[in-house]
């Protein structure tokens, strides 16, 4: 085994550091997009309407800024934004509407924002995403996505 | 090496042993066993998932209860205590030491693992191997759940004894004539695994013994009923669960380092830059524990400082993945069983890899997180590479433990079904996560695209299960009455990168 690491020094090693510096360029690359993206993502329009959403076992409340409480069934309008406020009565949820990709646990004792802007009518699987016992692979719900009313 | 089955010994001999040799070969023989029992439950998952609505398992807590000890079982029985069987061979040996550096402590840590493994299979839990409160506070059902966390907490007794033994092997009891600098690098891979966790598991202990109060209603460290945070315990949780992923994938990237150099006939490209990148995926690996948790409502700024931490462990991995390609390049490779292993895992931890930039993209990970994207990426990592480069070593070893040598033809046909079935299985599921569906359902609507990629992952599971049993047949049938081995050359290499030491053995 020596004799092995003894053949070792000597070597130049600059097409390793070139790799190197490739792999770093790109993380550093990704980095900064996600970042930029994130940035944007995050950003909640003054305008939105808020939407408080209860996971509890096994299904989702959703209660509208005008008093309306639906049940597994969320309806939204066309070109306005919404934010949710997400919360948990038991255990850990994970609101998740995968065609819009709004994902944001539902923690027991927290209040979490996501927010989402439907920009075309039609109808969405609702579903929880975090494992929260028995019933979580049918802790389902249905997001319909409708034209202004007016 | 020493030879272990062609003296047969009574059984009881092997078992009261502290001897480096025969405490690794009941370290390897109790791991395989679990890898059996793993993998028999990640086929009923697979088959329950063919179709939607209930196949062969009638419930879902049944469900839950299965891919609970699938995870807990490959995980903590299957592939930790399978590095613990490497590096008991092999550390003495390469610091050219006549045992590891407290025997008696090392068959301690091997016998506390057989208690957990039936603690953990007894009970068969059911709130999955990340047991998050407040689901496994309040609602998990005992005495399941209370059997899974001692079966933890022991596991992580034995492991933290198990990491001190191999750091003093290495840095007190290594020959004199031998520095730090020319340890082989799987060695060093133990050293870098073993001090990750020191550091780490003292954590998870410590959050194991919150949730066992917390479970008796005594405290509310994690319960919000009683004024707990639940994120506190995921924070715990990742501070000790991260890092491990490096405890399990650097022994595994240090068995590859000991094939691949050898079936290349060639030295290492480059040792130093091996040992750099153990020693900075030790550090950084601390850094990136949180990205697990972009979901939980975490502030731009802490996603911000844990996605860079992440990205930071990047370029160390590539610089892996750099070095055996590097190895290997002009070298006479010869395409043995274990280089085909080793091989196929490094192929696959890059793409394991590529895919866990895409997680640690922020915005990407709101797409990706808990759906079956990230089964598919952790399982690249856990057996596309560690359980890969694990069973090269293992047909590696063969020789050495038995004496006598596997049947190629059936070791090649191990590999190209798994590296096959494996493809199949986790690259499926990557795409799978995109088109939404989520991790840890027993069921699932019946939409088409959801149902073809679940047959085809089941398909590809079916293809693994059938390359164990070749497995399986092969290791049975071959230490018994497989052809005798050439000890000095068994790979037919040209000896001379082989070990000039042998082991002594005082039952021998």
């Amino acid at each position: 085994m020596r004799g092995l690491i003894g053949k070792m020094g000597g070597h130049s090693n600059w097409p390793e550091w070139i790799y190197v510096g490739i792999v770093i360029a790109l993380m550093t690359w990704v980095g900064a997009e996600a970042w930029e993206a994130e940035r944007l993502v995050e950003h909640v329009p003054e305008d939105a309407e808020t939407i408080i959403v209860t996971g509890q076992q096994w299904f989702w409340t959703f209660e509208h800024e005008d008093g309306t409480v639906e049940m597994n069934d969320l309806h939204v309008e066309v070109g306005k934004a919404y934010k949710f406020e997400i919360v948990a009565t038991d255990v850990i949820h994970s609101f998740n509407i995968h065609d819009y990709v709004v994902l944001m646990d539902a923690v027991p004792g927290r209040v979490n924002t996501v927010w989402f802007a439907p920009d075309a009518p039609g109808v969405h699987d609702i579903q929880c995403r975090e494992y929260c016992g028995l019933i979580h692979y049918n802790m389902r719900g249905t997001l319909y996505v409708e034209e202004p009313s007016s | 090496m020493v030879l272990e089955l062609q003296k047969p010994r009574p059984i009881w001999q092997i078992m009261f042993s502290t001897h480096h040799t025969d405490v690794g070969l009941l370290y390897l023989i109790m791991s395989l066993g679990f890898l059996f029992l793993g993998g028999t439950l990640a086929l009923a998952i697979r088959a329950e998932l063919f179709l939607p609505g209930a196949q062969i398992i009638t419930d879902s807590m049944t469900f839950n209860r299965i891919f609970t000890v699938h995870g807990t079982t490959l995980i903590f029985l299957f592939i930790l205590p399978f590095a613990s069987a490497v590096g008991n061979y092999y550390v003495p040996i390469m610091v050219r030491y006549k045992d590891m550096a407290y025997p008696k402590l090392n068959a301690i840590a091997f016998w506390m693992i057989p208690p957990s493994g039936a603690l953990i299979w007894l009970g068969f839990a059911d709130f999955t191997w990340y047991a998050t409160p407040p689901y496994s506070v309040i609602s998990a059902p005992g005495p399941a759940a209370d059997m899974w966390i001692f079966g933890l907490k022991i596991l992580g007794i034995s492991s933290v004894l198990g990491a001190i033994n191999f750091i003093v092997t290495i840095l007190k009891c290594k020959h004199p004539d031998m520095s730090i600098g020319q340890v082989p690098l799987l060695a060093w891979s133990f050293l870098s695994s073993s001090l990750i966790i020191l550091v780490a598991i003292p954590t998870f202990a410590a959050a194991l013994l919150m949730l066992l109060t917390d479970r008796l209603g005594v405290s509310g460290f994690f319960n919000p009923a009683m004024g707990g945070d639940p994120i506190a315990y995921a924070h715990l949780f990742w501070f000790t669960f991260h890092p491990e992923v490096y405890v399990l994938v650097i022994p595994a990237i240090g068995m590859m380092y000991e094939i691949i150099p050898r079936f290349s006939r060639k030295p290492i490209y480059s040792y130093n830059s091996g040992i750099f990148a153990f020693v900075l995926l030790s550090i950084v690996g601390f850094s990136s524990w949180a990205h697990h948790m972009f979901a939980t409502g975490m502030s731009f700024t802490e996603k911000t400082v844990f996605m860079i931490g992440t990205l930071a462990a990047v370029p160390a991995s590539a610089m892996h993945v750099f070095n055996f390609i590097a190895t290997m390049w002009n070298g006479r490779i010869k395409f043995s069983t274990p280089m085909m292993w080793s091989v196929g895992g490094i192929a696959l931890f890059f793409g394991a890899g590529a895919g866990g930039v895409v997680n640690s993209a922020m915005p990407l990970d709101f797409s990706t997180h808990d759906t079956y994207w990230v089964v598919g990426h952790f399982h690249l990592f856990v057996m596309g590479t560690i359980a890969f480069g694990s069973i090269g070593f293992l047909y590696y070893m063969f020789p050495y433990v038995t004496g006598r040598m596997y049947n190629e033809a059936m070791g090649k046909v191990h590999f190209f079904l798994s590296f096959i079935g494996t493809i199949l299985v986790f690259f499926t599921q990557h795409v799978l996560g995109l088109y939404g569906m989520p991790r840890r359902v027993f069921d699932y609507p019946p939409i088409p695209e959801w149902i073809a990629m679940n047959q085809i992952a089941t398909i590809g599971a079916m293809i693994i299960g059938v390359s164990m049993a070749v497995f399986l047949y092969n290791i049975i049938y071959s230490s018994g009455k497989g052809e005798l081995a050439n000890t000095d050359d068994p790979f037919g290499l040209g000896g001379k990168y082989y070990f000039p030491f042998e082991a002594k053995n005082p039952s021998h």
